[in-house]
């Protein structure tokens, strides 16, 4: 058990790697503070949790790009003297285009919640994390962000942003006793990657050294890592979880 | 402890200082130990002993001791 006595918060809980990274906090003994725009699929892991004996988690509905809604969750975090140690900041949107085909709408709309989103929780969660002046932050960035691919311009250099802000934030808090590091996970089998064309997959698949697509308990485990004390001394650092996927 | 005693405390716990230096005239970078940094852990001390949250706007603005008495009055704290 590598969580006891620590508070996770999650954002982009509901699915895939942000509910794997919840089911697997919850077996080390976290209590969670499950965060996703959602409520209903918040609502059903939360019975399902309990149902698990897992320690039962404080869910929350809000929009990731709503400054106003993050900072509601924490006021209610602190009135009720709940302080985390480790945000997650998982909550992210994908968009594929050319560029010559992008709209203004979608640029807008996938940096709101793929960066600005993660850069409002951290503002809030150090607050919080400084009262035990101990915190832990992972940020999933994405392999399109650390090498680029055609039509991820948007999304991936909204990942790219990530791996930035992590840098500089790692160096930033790193005297406060709070690491900041990202997780950059390849092609894993999500909503996000679920309709891919054949083609595209048996492409995709070949490029990747493990032949395989990876599941988000894979991105889960290396999340729990950087989330525990086996990594107390490791901050500014961006794992890829990719498989040995060359694009 | 007066509300006046319990900043002086949150300060010099911070800022690792003696109480003594803690006065209204004490300023955010005029001493090395008020740096960006500390001034963080500042926050959150202050956060603590009086049981609030700070805005980003406040914690901007607070760049003294006198403007932190200032900031925790409007929020109802008397000294």
């Amino acid at each position: 058990m590598l969580l006891i006595d620590k508070t996770a918060l999650i954002t982009g809980s509901a699915k895939g790697i942000g509910k794997a990274t919840a089911e697997l906090f919850s077996k080390h003994g976290a209590k969670l503070i499950l965060v996703d725009r959602d409520m209903e699929k918040l609502e059903k892991i939360h019975e399902e949790f309990i149902k698990k004996n897992y320690p039962e988690p404080k869910i929350f509905h809000a929009d990731v790009k709503n400054f106003e809604q993050i900072k509601s969750i924490f006021n209610e975090l602190n009135n009720s003297k709940i302080f985390i140690d480790i945000l997650v900041n998982n909550a992210g949107i994908m968009a594929d285009s050319m560029l010559q085909m992008v709209q203004q709408p979608q640029v807008q709309s996938v940096y709101e919640v793929n960066v600005f989103g993660t850069i409002y929780f951290s503002q809030f969660a150090i607050k919080s994390m400084m009262r035990k002046r101990k915190g832990s932050i992972i940020n999933i960035s994405s392999i399109m962000g650390t090498k680029g691919y055609i039509g991820q311009t948007v999304y991936g250099s909204s990942k790219s942003a990530i791996i930035g802000f992590t840098q500089s934030l790692s160096k930033e808090i790193a005297p406060l006793n709070i690491r900041v590091n990202a997780v950059a996970p390849g092609f894993i089998e999500t909503d996000l990657t679920l309709n891919t064309p054949p083609a595209v997959l048996e492409k995709t698949l070949s490029s990747i050294g493990m032949k395989r697509p990876g599941k988000p308990i894979d991105v889960a485990n290396t999340i729990l890592f950087l989330a525990s004390d086996l990594s107390e001394y490791i901050t500014g650092q961006v794992i890829g979880v990719d498989g040995g996927m060359i694009i | 402890m007066t509300q006046t005693e319990k900043l002086k405390k949150a300060f010099a716990e911070a800022l690792i200082i003696d109480e003594a230096l803690v006065t209204d005239t004490l300023k955010y970078q005029s001493i090395p130990q008020w740096d960006s940094i500390t001034h963080m852990v500042l926050v959150s001390s202050i956060e603590e002993a009086f049981e609030l949250s700070l805005d980003t706007e406040e914690i901007i603005d607070l760049s003294s001791v006198a403007k932190a008495k200032e900031i925790l009055s409007k929020k109802g704290i008397t000294f």
